[in-house]
């Protein structure tokens, strides 16, 4: 009996295995294997660490790297900023009628793809664009503003993108708090902002956890956006691995510098989760 | 003496219902106010405008002589323990305690030795450092109520906090609520659908029937002096004959639907022809009356035998087959009463009470 279940346990399991296997876990083998070799001067391929020592030679790598991980933090945090009061509004303050239409009216972008969404923010934001337009038609600006290419906009599409992956674990947090938890805090002198801190934050933890680190490794490891809206001083660290594989065709130094992005973003949720005294297990649940 | 709330002519209306009709009452000052109603009367509706968690339409809320209109609940001086006490899970027991103290802004020493204090109030004292969940159903109602007295609110609002307890522990949390009542002083106004909880515990009663106050006096009047059917129905149990008055007068001359005639007195006097209905407490039945001069006495027919203690009753039918109860004196008198026996039952007129319908 209890190798009979054992035989259908592993049965059931293989198919999640074989692609962890060969889809993930083969791949970054030998992706980390080609990271670390390189030619030497004979032009011979070797063993070598100089792919990983010209990312802490060149400050551009440096930067580009500091910088992509701070404005995805910078993303998560302005995300979550905004996805915390829509989602209120949608669990505590809209009918239970409109609810369902909210919902819809937050998904329906993700429909189409996020080349076609982003385009559609670069035919609002161009200097020929809707908005300029606009602005040039009522006389609030004289000459076209470029509004596209600059970090502001760029987080701003980085957020756009990633709203839904912090509203909807918020909101599946947000439905299981008691109302009258709300209330009985008003009840004991509490203002709204005391309220937001206390109850509702504490409350939605482990709904603002696991969105804040969907949010952050959809917006690290993010090509399209920063690429299109960000335009080429986005320096965005997923650029400099695509130019490292497909422009300069050296696929040890680009292996190198995904890999030291895979550290780089596990490291930053290892100290959020740390921070916010959660084990990523409770997360995924 | 000096009312804690005053409620004057409060209405509110949602659409075209109206949750709470025109209710005026006064509290005074650290009495045990209970406001008894079946579920869906407007009570919860009632405390939620004391405490501030709605507006009425119109009407005036004064609690220590200051008008209360506008004022959010979180600047009331009321606490309210919820009906599923909304204790905050984050938190344990102390921080739970002190989140009210925490945002009047007082010094932690204080708070320390105030939480210390409430909770030895309460009978719980060390169990600051324990998480909520770790609370059985009895404490955690204490450790709701703690939290609302140790911001020493005028007036402490209760809304069913009972209801989710067994029945034992209930009994038990009756008894304490009313001594911790009696030892804090404070006013406390208790809302329940529960007759038994309300006759327990309070000083006065408010009886709330769709909106309106049908009655509002000490336990002992609604029982024996109810002043409108839908008390003496709701306040505790009754047995109700329809019938008509055929001689008008001091008493009232009462014939049933099964043609017996009955003397009884009443609040009003009603005109020869008016339908009544009669009500009479299971307590005022005597079994085989030795003495039967002045008494109404009939004949019914034994049912069922419903032992409960203190509290047997008999079910009996009368011939035409009206179920009556009757309560039945546990001190052996009676042990020979089987089901199926014909007994003589009697009530005096003063026990009985008669209202139009």
């Amino acid at each position: 009996m209890k190798s009979g279940f054992r035989l259908s346990f592993w049965l059931f399991l293989a198919p999640v295995l074989l692609w962890l296997f060969l889809l993930i876990v083969l791949p970054h083998i030998d992706l980390l294997l080609l990271s670390f070799r390189g030619e030497n001067d004979m032009g011979d391929l070797v063993w070598t660490i100089d792919n990983y020592k010209n990312f802490f030679i060149e400050p551009i790598y440096w930067y580009t790297f500091v910088r992509t991980a701070l404005y995805a933090i910078v993303t998560t945090l302005c995300t979550f900023v905004l996805a915390l009061p829509v989602s209120f509004y949608i669990v505590k303050l809209a009918r239970p009628r409109t609810r369902g239409f909210l919902t819809v009216l937050l998904l329906l972008p993700f429909w189409v793809s996020e080349l076609v969404r982003v385009y559609g923010w670069m035919i609002l934001l161009r200097e020929s664009g809707v908005l300029n337009y606009f602005l040039l038609k009522t006389g609030l600006v004289q000459q076209p503003v470029e509004m596209l290419y600059n970090d502001v906009t760029m987080i701003m599409g980085l957020v756009y993108t990633s709203m839904l992956f912090m509203v909807v674990p918020l909101i599946s947090a947000m439905e299981s708090l008691d109302d009258s938890l709300i209330e009985a805090a008003s009840d004991l002198e509490a203002s709204r902002f005391t309220i937001l801190r206390t109850i509702i934050i504490p409350h939605c933890k482990p709904g603002i956890t696991s969105g804040a680190i969907v949010v952050f490794m959809l917006a690290l490891g993010n090509y399209l956006t920063p690429n299109l809206m960000g335009g080429k001083n986005s320096l965005w660290f997923t650029e400099q691995i695509y130019n490292q594989f497909i422009a300069s065709f050296n696929w040890n130094q680009g292996a190198a510098f995904g890999f030291l992005l895979l550290v780089l973003s596990s490291c930053i949720i290892w100290v959020g989760l740390k921070l916010s005294r959660h084990r990523l297990g409770e997360v995924a649940a | 003496m000096a009312n804690d709330l005053s409620v004057g002519n409060l209405i509110r209306s949602f659409g075209d219902f109206t949750a709470v009709d025109n209710v005026s009452f006064d509290v005074p000052q650290g009495s045990f106010f209970s406001i008894l109603g079946p579920s869906g009367c407007g009570k919860t509706t009632l405390l939620r405008m004391i405490a501030g968690f709605d507006e009425p339409s119109s009407g005036t809320i004064t609690i220590r002589d200051q008008d209360m209109r506008g004022v959010p609940p979180n600047k009331r001086p009321v606490n309210l323990v919820f009906q599923h006490l909304a204790l905050f899970p984050m938190m344990n027991v102390a921080d739970n305690i002190a989140f009210g103290l925490k945002r009047r802004g007082m010094k932690s020493t204080e708070i320390v030795r105030r939480i210390e204090a409430i909770l030895e109030r309460v009978d719980l004292p060390g169990y600051g450092k324990k998480q909520i969940r770790q609370l059985s159903g009895g404490q955690k109602q204490r450790v709701a109520i703690a939290r609302c007295l140790v911001m020493e609110p005028s007036v402490l609002l209760l809304d069913e906090p009972l209801g989710a307890l067994d029945l034992k522990l209930r009994e038990q949390m009756k008894v304490e609520l009313k001594k911790l009542q009696a030892k804090v002083g404070t006013t406390f106004i208790y809302i329940t659908h529960d007759q038994s909880e309300a006759l327990v515990m309070s000083d006065h009663i408010a009886v709330m029937n769709e909106g309106r106050f049908e009655q509002v006096g000490s336990p002992r009047e609604l029982y024996s002096e109810p002043q409108t059917p839908f008390v003496a129905r709701f306040v505790g149990d009754n047995n109700v004959w329809s019938g008509e008055v055929v001689e008008s007068g001091e008493r009232l001359t009462v014939r049933t639907g099964e043609e017996l005639l009955f003397t009884t007195r009443s609040h009003k006097s009603y005109a020869k022809g008016s339908r009544v209905d009669l009500f009479l407490r299971p307590e005022a039945l005597r079994i085989e009356p030795t003495d039967t001069n002045d008494l109404n006495t009939f004949e019914v027919d034994v049912k069922t035998i419903l032992f409960d203690g203190a509290n047997s009753r008999l079910l009996t039918v009368m011939p035409g087959g009206h179920e009556l109860l009757v309560s039945l004196p546990q001190n052996r008198q009676f042990d020979h009463i089987r089901p199926g026996d014909r007994i003589l039952l009697g009530w005096h007129p003063d026990a009985g009470l008669c209202f139009k319908v």
